[in-house]
């Protein structure tokens, strides 16, 4: 039992996290908000230049062969930064599923190119769509990044499927979204070839890697908005004292930590309950999932509020966080129904 | 970073949970599961002693003073044992972890051979003297004066909220040595025998109708001039550093305590229906997440090596189980409903549920209040700037 990280996590996070404060500036986000939500060059560097990409997937199938503690040190630090990446669909869910349930051929396919950062995959799902002799019609909303995948992984119909974006049938339509660091794209298919995964099992290993990714994101996400807020507070001066300095300021402050550092157990907790699993590992997922996404929100709003004025312009990055934290806690599920899943799991029985 | 223990370390799991729990259906059987500070003080003065005699009274202790260098996990681990077998609340934890601590680290080695033994052993109950009637989040403010007479120190004044004080032995107080000093300068923290005339001990009835909390009056109450600790005016450093050591790993033990009371929470939404409501399944789901947050935020801040960093997980645990707490008592209440606020006791007792929520109120307040801990938090750990003193 050793609750920190070792040199090696820490090594990495120092890393990483170099690399986004470097690369993902307010700038390049920006531009990339005003495309299709993608820093292709942040990508290529984080996949081609560090080769992270592959950092969570085993060796044998050109990965780094590192756990899901490492793959949520790298979405925390950039969380921190809201940078615009498909990390958490193509890297966190698509890969894993295809590791997960993929056949041999199917990995040889397709994650060396998800590792490099080449081919970027985007999972989705949908209660409606219909399968007929590995052909799916129907539609799949809220897929993130949807409109620059190349490849997309839908559960449909009981079992998980490859799609290619440029197969017959494919109709994607990219979604104005409010967080347009990571927008949405709504995903047609009529009659459209598809490549099952002989382990229908496999969205639940994505499922789980997407929540701890979002919660990873949302720890990085939520400790910038309260150092960003730290920095104002000592420098921006009203009745002729830096505004930090007042109780009522400074105790919003302080919850912000408060819910924080429960957050960073929450993710940490999480993370390393998948890799050593844990009996916990549902129930760690379940509460960091919803806890570090709330506290991200309550942390972005808390931003806004104390800056005033100026957090609530355009120019200004508190409404990144603010959208990246609203999407958070709606997507893989909304919070309560993780809390729901708690309260299963912990004996509640059904509900009314 | 890893969580999971040792195949030694599960040994001495087994070891320690095969102890406790031999006693526990043995010769303690009588004292299982009690609860509250100051039930069945006799038997539970044999109970230190019985921990003591069997070294597992502070196993986190060097040897030299009756403890066993336990590694961390082993004290994670005997923490847990102690209270999945139901033990009681420790009647020595001031002298073990508090008072043994600080002599350790501020005393003399003629005081370690003095006092170290006796608290390992069992033998010498500890309260502690801080608060006054107007030093209470203000300890700086304290009033109680010492001065030296020979080779005594001669205390006046006044402490509150001296939780088992009718029951111990000794007590620690901080008291002002130097005529006219203020806040933190001329402070000295002195260690006191109860057992004189000079000392006066009085229970202080709380909003449950208990009384774990006392006032102690001292009226040229004695000690002698060994029994000082640090150097005389130096008290406020030995205060804090003994505030360092209030997040130990009784954190954790205190937290299966809290697993109790949610389990019991939990039985009593299932019983009555409350638990098919979706608000109720809500908030008995936060607060099974929030608790698992406390175990492994207790966790990270003893897997913490780095001390001379401020810890986060150290800085906020205070008032993140002492919110979570109050808030377990509030949804006790909803779950029982007005069945909660009827007991079928004769006078003012309230079984564990309603009692919560009274006592938790407390849980806000001692050991500095969320207010204060929330300064704490910014002033210390984000570097905000200081709350302007008074004048007074």
């Amino acid at each position: 039992m050793n609750f920190a990280f070792t040199d090696e996590q820490a090594m990495i996070a120092e890393t990483a996290r170099g690399f986004f404060t470097q690369n993902a500036t307010s700038a390049r986000t920006r531009a990339a908000m005003a495309g299709d939500g993608i820093d292709r060059a942040l990508w290529h560097g984080f996949t081609q230049e560090l080769g992270l990409g592959g950092i969570a997937l085993p060796e044998s199938m050109g990965g780094a062969g590192l756990g899901m503690v490492e793959l949520a040190i790298l979405a925390e630090a950039a969380g921190a930064t809201v940078a615009a990446l498909p990390l958490l669909g193509s890297l966190a869910m698509a890969a894993q599923a295809i590791v997960a349930g993929g056949s041999d051929a199917q990995q040889a396919q397709w994650l060396p190119g998800i590792i490099a950062g080449t081919c970027i995959a985007a999972p989705g799902s949908s209660e409606t769509a219909t399968a007929s002799n590995d052909h799916i019609s129907g539609d799949f909303d809220f897929i993130p990044h949807g409109g620059s995948a190349d490849l997309f992984v839908l559960l449909a119909a009981g079992q998980v499927w490859l799609v290619a974006a440029d197969a017959p049938g494919v109709t994607v339509t990219a979604q104005t979204t409010m967080d347009q660091t990571r927008p949405y794209a709504r995903v047609t298919l009529s009659d459209t070839p598809a490549d099952p995964l002989p382990d229908a099992g496999a969205m639940q290993r994505a499922s789980q890697a997407g929540w701890l990714v979002a919660a990873a994101e949302a720890l990085g996400g939520a400790q910038a908005c309260l150092d960003q807020t730290i920095a104002y507070a000592n420098q921006r001066v009203q009745f002729g004292r830096a505004i930090g300095s007042f109780q009522a300021y400074k105790h919003r402050l302080a919850d912000m930590m408060i819910e924080i550092e429960q957050a960073r157990s929450a993710v940490w907790w999480a993370a390393c309950a998948l890799d050593e699993g844990s009996e916990e590992a549902a129930i760690a997922l379940h509460g960091a999932k919803s806890f570090a996404t709330d506290t991200f929100a309550m942390c972005a709003g808390n931003m806004i509020q104390l800056h005033g004025g100026i957090g609530f312009t355009w120019d200004h990055d508190a409404h990144l966080f603010f959208k990246r934290a609203r999407a958070l806690q709606s997507m893989l599920g909304s919070n309560a129904w993780h809390r729901e899943q708690v309260a299963q799991l912990i004996g509640l029985g059904v509900a009314a | 970073m890893k969580l999971g223990f040792s195949a030694a370390d599960e040994a001495f799991r087994a070891e320690a949970a095969d102890w406790l729990m031999g006693q526990m259906t043995g010769d303690f059987v009588d004292i299982r599961h009690i609860q509250g500070l100051t039930a069945s003080p006799d038997r539970r003065k044999q109970w230190e002693q019985r921990l003591g005699e069997a070294r597992w009274s502070c196993i986190g202790w060097p040897e030299q003073w009756g403890g066993r260098d336990a590694s961390l996990a082993h004290q994670v681990i005997f923490a847990e044992e102690y209270a999945l077998c139901g033990a009681p609340g420790r009647l020595g934890h001031i002298g073990v972890e508090l008072a043994g601590p600080t002599i350790l680290t501020f005393g003399t080695e003629a005081q370690k051979a003095r006092f170290l033994p006796d608290i390992a052993a069992g033998r010498t109950i500890w309260c502690q003297g801080y608060s006054e009637p107007g030093a209470g989040s203000d300890l700086g403010n304290v009033r109680t004066k010492a001065r030296l007479d020979g080779d005594e120190w001669v205390v006046d004044g006044q402490k509150i909220w001296t939780s088992l004080a009718h029951v111990s032995d000794w007590i620690f107080v901080v008291t002002r040595s130097e005529e006219g000093s203020k806040g933190p300068k001329g402070l000295t923290f002195l260690l006191m025998p109860l057992d004189q005339p000079g000392i006066d001990v009085r229970p202080i009835r709380q909003i449950n109708g208990e009384a774990e909390f006392n006032e102690t009056f001292f009226d040229g109450a004695r000690t002698h001039a060994d029994n000082l600790v640090g150097a005389p005016g130096n008290g406020w450093n030995v205060a804090m550093g003994l505030l360092a050591f209030e997040r130990g790993v009784s954190t954790l033990g205190q937290q299966m305590g809290f697993r109790n009371e949610l389990d019991a929470i939990i039985a009593a939404a299932k019983a009555n229906g409350a638990a098919s409501d979706p608000l109720i399944r809500q908030r008995l789901a936060k607060a099974e997440i929030g608790l698992r947050l406390m175990r492994y935020g207790a966790m990270r801040m003893l897997s913490n090596t780095d001390h001379a960093r401020p810890d986060g997980a150290a800085l906020t645990y205070k008032i993140q189980w002492a919110s979570w707490r109050r808030s377990l008592g509030e949804l006790a209440m909803d779950v029982l409903g007005q069945a909660g606020e009827v007991t079928d006791a004769a006078g003012y007792d309230w079984p564990t549920l309603p009692n919560l929520f009274l006592y938790s109120r407390a849980d806000t307040i001692y050991g500095g209040t969320n207010q204060i801990q929330r300064n704490i938090i910014a002033e210390r750990a984000l570097g905000m700037p200081r709350e302007p003193r008074g004048t007074q």
